[in-house]
């Protein structure tokens, strides 16, 4: 079976720093991979890097089997893949209807309006909101406008980066349930940036360690929940 | 109080024309925070195209003022179009990514640039052209007689529908979204597959078509251009819309009837020679207490 996305010998700089030295990642159809590691690891970056911004400067990512190592970002993205950044980057001056159909941007209104109601549906706070800005939104009903304006676009892989920071514990439940929910009734791929080690783990089929812009661990969420490596280092107290 | 009316209504006039340049600024502000220095240059090349159409346009014999006057809008704002275009393409977008002051110092040289073209391919002393829209209103009101011309009639109404037009396609369409979300954040919008690159072209796109009609009515109402008015008619442009609070579009517009007012009843009550003393002095004191302008926001966002 060969990678939906699969990243080899990946690294990436911001100016002179070395943010990722050599990373090999693959992502197959339909599966939650997460990636857990410490602040500044280079998880956000790995991300970021897959969608071209920044350019990988070594190696290769494909994506679906073609080289998308060398697109540009808008490129990359029109593939069926979005993301859901770092920090939300909510339009915090567009109302939360907006920002779902920036989501949707170059696809036929139609299909963008009933994409609309399935994220309603997954998120009923989204629709109460319909008309607010986003900039006034909470933090958790921010989080889950990324998400939704993420899969506005119909993706076959999701980016989600930190879903679960600075929300409580009932919200982060309430968006992991949702993401599990989607891989299971509609085949969603997820790579899963998380702090929660704990939780992402139980959620993905696998995991990667990322330390200091490498990867010092692969195997399956519940193979990487049992190491004691992991727990000492990513769990303890965590959760 | 028949003089004031007057005054009022030479101001509104030449504050339309000042708004429709200062939106180029304030939209190019909001989407690269930079300030293009050249985008008054372009209103003057506007102007230039508008006055190379008309003649174009009488010498062809076409005699209806109407139709002369729209192809002539079509023709100078295309091609000023083309020249915001152009200005972006090669002087400000090799420097994106680079230090801040990179594509200013960038945009003041293709100002300069823009400048001496005009100079030597349209000589340096200034073109008279004879007043299109004779005649208008007068009322007579206490023994003083308020002129409203046609002209002055015809600047407000194409401003406003210039700006209409305007407003309905960054509120109401998917290009005017997509400008909208690079404004509030260029990484995201990318993110969600837009071409940024593109919609900041249009940005200047947009603007430059603007500055040229606002270069028809400057020639419309003066009747005597050279290359040297998108200098002062761009610095005036550039303080509504700091006046007005650079990035909001009605705030553009705002500053633009604001300078255009304070200028005339300043010329009409004081002195003509310190017109430009007083627009100046009332944006700094303007500034001193409301540092983001009239319509402007300080960048507080929740995070």
């Amino acid at each position: 079976m060969t990678a939906l996305l699969s990243l080899a010998g990946v690294t990436a700089y911001y100016g002179a720093i070395q943010a990722l030295k050599g990373v090999d990642v693959e992502v197959n159809e339909g599966e939650i991979v997460t990636l857990i590691g410490a602040n500044g690891a280079g998880k956000s970056t790995l991300m970021m890097t897959i969608c071209g911004s920044p350019r990988a400067r070594d190696g290769r990512i494909t994506y679906d089997g073609q080289d998308i190592t060398q697109l540009p970002t808008h490129l990359i993205m029109r593939r069926d893949i979005a993301q859901s950044p770092e920090g939300r980057r909510i339009f915090p001056r567009m109302s939360v209807y907006e920002n779902l159909l920036m989501g949707a941007h170059g696809r036929p209104a139609a299909e963008a309006s009933e994409t609309m109601e399935q994220v309603f549906g997954l998120f009923p706070r989204l629709r109460e909101r319909r008309l607010q800005r986003g900039g006034t939104l909470s933090g958790g009903e921010q989080q889950m406008l990324a998400i939704g304006r993420a899969l506005m676009s119909r993706p076959r892989l999701l980016l989600l980066d930190e879903p679960s920071l600075g929300l409580a514990p009932l919200v982060v439940r309430q968006i992991f349930g949702a993401i599990r929910e989607l891989n299971r009734t509609t085949g969603l791929t997820v790579l899963l940036v998380e702090q929660n080690a704990f939780q992402a783990l139980r959620l993905a089929h696998r995991g990667y360690v990322l330390v200091n812009g490498a990867i010092t661990m692969a195997g399956t969420g519940a193979d990487l929940l049992a190491r004691p490596e992991i727990r000492a280092a990513y769990l303890e107290g965590g959760h | 109080m028949a003089y004031a009316l007057q005054q009022l209504i030479n101001g509104v006039t030449l504050g339309m024309i000042y708004g429709l340049i200062a939106v180029g600024y304030t939209m190019v502000y909001g989407i690269i925070g930079m300030i293009n220095f050249a985008h008054g240059d372009v209103f003057m090349i506007g102007s230039f195209l508008s006055l190379i159409a008309l003649l174009g346009l009488s010498a062809l014999g076409i005699t209806s003022v109407p139709l002369a006057l729209a192809l002539t809008l079509l023709f100078a704002a295309a091609i000023a179009a083309l020249y915001g275009w152009t200005v972006e393409r090669i002087a400000y977008r090799p420097l994106r990514g680079s230090f801040r002051l990179a594509p200013l110092i960038s945009a003041i040289g293709m100002s300069i640039v823009l400048q001496n073209f005009a100079q030597v391919s349209q000589g340096a002393r200034s073109k008279p052209m004879t007043g299109l829209i004779p005649g208008g209103f007068g009322l007579t009101i206490e023994g003083f007689t308020v002129q409203l011309s046609y002209v002055q009639i015809s600047i407000v109404a194409t401003t406003l529908s210039m700006l209409a037009l305007f407003t309905w396609l960054v509120t109401r369409t998917s290009l005017g979204r997509s400008m909208r979300a690079c404004e509030q954040d260029l990484k995201m919008a990318g993110l969600l597959g837009i071409d940024t690159d593109r919609t900041i072209s249009l940005t200047f796109v947009i603007g430059a078509a603007l500055a040229a009609v606002a270069g028809l009515m400057f020639l419309l109402y003066y009747g005597v251009i050279d290359f040297y008015i998108g200098f002062i008619a761009g610095v005036k442009a550039f303080t509504a819309a700091v006046l007005g609070g650079i990035g909001s579009l009605p705030g553009a517009v705002l500053g633009g009837l604001a300078i255009g007012l304070i200028e005339t009843f300043w010329s009409a009550y004081f002195s003509t020679q310190y017109k430009d003393v007083a627009a100046f002095s009332i944006l700094i004191i303007v500034l001193i207490f409301m540092p983001t302008g009239i319509l402007g926001r300080a960048d507080v966002e929740k995070v």
